[in-house]
């Protein structure tokens, strides 16, 4: 159903962190860019759809106008907003926001560091685009941060700190920005698998929690109403948002699930864990019955490597990429054949529910 | 990132580097070697081994690394990882402590990397400790220092929770990360494969806790299960074999962390780097990396080896020819096998190896050292002259 393309060659191999790959397509310039972390350094690749071209850039997590001293990078992920991309770096000392090419730095928020260390580590983690404006970071004091970005230039301003959650967090994801209407828009975990439902807006709303079962929910995203988290024992849950009403369990991996990503047009989920598994699902909802069913496509195994990131390159799934640990390149699969067609019949059954 | 990573890591390089020197110690009494102009014997060995023990567990050592605090470089474990070999009788040469520190790091992360859990990096260090304990059962007053760390580290671990294990556990494998030096017993072992990587099997035992892959259930509104399907997952699994004790004894159930050298012969343990990442060597040492660096040197005590007393130079691996040509070593994926020659040699001169790596980070020529004055004291001093 997928074959394997060329790979991406990185400068430096993937630390292993959740969530360690972000994909940002750029349709009007036939580019896509890729990011992956390495320890106190983002890898950036751009590369050019038609396969030829492939240009290389790293940035350091540092404060600006600060010589030295960088620290360790826990997530890198660009937020694509209707009127602009950026790419969002968060680490050990704070949140770094730049143009989505990397070029120019827009915006650096400090976190608050205690002088003497503290029993508890302190980053932030956690990064995901919000409605229209928002930018949404986690902190490991399981606060989230709403940053409010105008449409252009550096004027971006820390709106609000949303402070429900207890433990660090762990993911944050978000869906329907632009013309969509959506009673949740925003869903946040932390490393005790307790996950929290918002409405955005100038105040965030929170509509429900979903309590964890001591178990880190390392990975999460949200569809047409649907939590979908991955957790630490392998599982991939699915909740309806607003309820909390848990509509399936997948016992997925027989690893820590480190990564997630939904392919919004089509329903694909893909899971990605330290067991050396990829794994392809298929999402269906019956609006009539408000189930969610979920279906087993196709596995990929990426020998004697722990995965860290995979994410679809494009909206319908028709191809992803993946990361690991110590591994330099970034793996890359594309749908053929009959797959393919049931992409296709699946998408155009989505736009008639639409219509 | 995770602030609890130091104990652990020191108890298991440390107990890595016991393992290693025990072998070593051990092939060093064979009646083959009488060409050496040294003989190890049992009993030197086990005094090796204690004060090694003793000096890794001692108290105000361990109190240090158990304060929360960032992992350092690579630099700054091999210092005080040369210390702690030198705290006995034994010297060993710059090439050596780069070998055996090699091993340590390979070890250590086959260790971290394949832990089922990552909470499971307890047990494999309780496999550390309770093989320590081993070692010095006949010495009362260490054999309590290694009950009395075991404790601390039951008491300080118990509380974090299983994402601050998996934080601990990114944290290691960020600094263990892009080392790849093949070990010949693990190469032997199908652990590790030509290219330097860990092998990772799709099949076995779950670990505690999760459930075998290749189920999907799904509910009603009500919470009731309306329906299950299967779906392949790729590898061969089998239900958990159970938890390990995270006691102070017990069945660790786990084997990571054992013994892998025991039965092994002296050669199996050689190394051979792949082409590419070196330990770093080149990044200077951030300010407070060297005050860690500078506590830690301190807390170490002298040892009750008299100042007079001959110490005893080791050489674990000869300066072999990769190590002469570095710059111009071959980029081949073919492994380089030394054969191993392991002399000892009695030797009058003072620690001229361990002040050429002290002297490594100051870039001056370090004075011999001092072994019953106050190490903090020199480096803390030389530090000031930077």
């Amino acid at each position: 159903m997928f074959h394997k393309e060329k790979s991406i060659q990185l400068k430096n191999s993937a630390s292993a962190l959740y969530n360690n790959l972000s994909v940002l397509r750029i349709a009007p310039r036939r580019l896509t860019y890729f990011t992956v972390v390495h320890a106190n350094v983002v890898n950036m690749v751009s590369t050019s759809w038609d396969g030829l071209n492939y240009s290389h850039r790293q940035l350091q997590s540092k404060e600006p106008n600060v010589a030295t001293s960088t620290s360790l990078i826990m997530q890198a992920a660009f937020c694509a907003l209707p009127s602009r991309d950026l790419l969002v770096v968060s680490s050990q000392k704070g949140i770094q926001m730049y143009e989505s090419d990397g070029s120019i730095m827009v915006y650096w928020h400090a976190l608050d560091t205690p002088e003497a260390p503290t029993a508890h580590a302190v980053f932030a983690r956690g990064i995901s685009a919000v409605s229209d404006n928002y930018v949404c970071v986690g902190v490991s004091s399981g606060a989230v941060l709403v940053f409010d970005v105008p449409s252009k230039g550096s004027n971006i301003t820390l709106s609000e700190v949303l402070e429900e959650h207890k433990e660090a967090i762990t993911d944050i994801a978000s869906e329907c920005s632009g013309s969509q209407e959506c009673l949740a828009n925003l869903v946040t975990a932390d490393d005790g698998g307790n996950m929290c439902v918002w409405k955005s807006g100038e105040e965030f709303q929170l509509l429900n929690k979903i309590p964890g079962l001591d178990m880190t929910c390392s990975s999460v995203k949200l569809w047409k109403g649907t939590v979908l988290a991955g957790y630490g024992t392998g599982q991939i849950r699915l909740y309806e948002a607003v309820t909390g009403i848990l509509h399936a369990e997948v016992n997925a991996h027989a690893r820590w699930i480190y990564s997630l990503d939904i392919a919004p047009f089509s329903g694909l989920l893909l899971s990605a864990a330290e067991d050396s598994f990829v794994r392809v699902w298929h999402l269906s909802i019956t609006p009539e019955t408000n189930s969610v069913e979920i279906a087993h496509l196709h596995n990929e195994c990426v020998t004697d490597t722990q995965i860290c990131g995979a994410k679809f390159c494009d909206g319908d799934g028709y191809a992803f990429a993946v990361t690991g640990y110590d591994l330099s390149e970034i793996i890359r699969l594309i749908g053929r054949g009959e797959g393919r067609a049931l992409l296709r019949v699946n998408w155009r059954d989505q736009s008639r529910e639409e219509v | 990132m995770s602030v609890r990573t130091l104990p652990l890591v020191f108890i298991n390089l440390g107990g890595e580097m016991l393992y290693i020197l025990d072998q070593r110690l051990r092939a060093l009494n064979t009646p083959e070697d009488q060409s050496e102009t040294g003989v190890w014997s049992e009993r030197d060995r086990k005094r090796v081994l204690n004060d090694v023990v003793g000096t890794m567990f001692g108290k105000s050592f361990m109190d240090e690394l158990l304060k929360p605090q960032q992992l350092y470089s690579h630099r700054t474990m091999k210092t005080v990882l040369t210390r702690l070999a030198h705290s006995s009788i034994m010297r060993l040469n710059p090439a050596s402590m780069d070998r055996l520190y090699e091993l340590m790091i390979m070890a250590f992360k086959y260790q971290v990397l394949l832990s089922p859990r990552p909470r499971d990096l307890l047990l494999v260090s309780y496999n550390h400790l309770d093989a320590a304990r081993a070692f010095v059962r006949d010495t009362p007053a260490v054999l309590n220092q290694v009950d009395e760390t075991h404790r601390k580290i039951i008491e300080v671990y118990s509380r974090l929770s299983d994402g601050d294990f998996q934080l601990l556990r990114q944290t290691l494998l960020t600094f263990l990360q892009d080392v790849h030096t093949r070990v010949s017993v693990f190469l032997k072992n199908q652990i590790q494969n030509p290219s330097g990587r860990f092998v990772l099997m799709t099949s076995g035992p779950v670990p505690a806790g999760v459930d075998v892959p290749g189920l999907i259930r799904t509910f009603d509104p009500r919470g009731r299960e309306v329906g299950r399907s299967e779906f392949p997952p790729g590898g061969t699994y089998s239900g958990s074999v159970g938890e390990g004790s995270f006691e102070l004894s017990g069945d660790r159930v786990l084997r990571l962390g054992q013994n892998l050298y025991q039965a092994e012969r002296p050669e199996e343990t050689q190394t051979s780097r792949t082409p590419g990442a070196q330990l770093d060597r080149t990044n200077p040492l951030a300010k407070e990396e060297l005050n860690l660096l500078a506590r830690l040197m301190g807390c170490m005590k002298a040892g009750s080896v008299p100042a007079a007393a001959p110490r005893f130079r080791i050489s674990l691996f000869p300066s072999d020819p990769e190590e002469e040509e570095e710059g111009g070593a071959p980029a081949e994926q073919a492994a380089i096998f030394q054969v191993i020659n392991i002399q000892a040699v009695q030797d009058e001169e003072a620690a001229s190896a361990l002040a050429r790596i002290a002297g490594q980070f100051t870039d001056e020529e370090a004075e011999l050292e001092n072994p019953s004055g106050s190490k903090g004291d020199d480096l803390l001093a030389m530090m000031d002259d930077l």
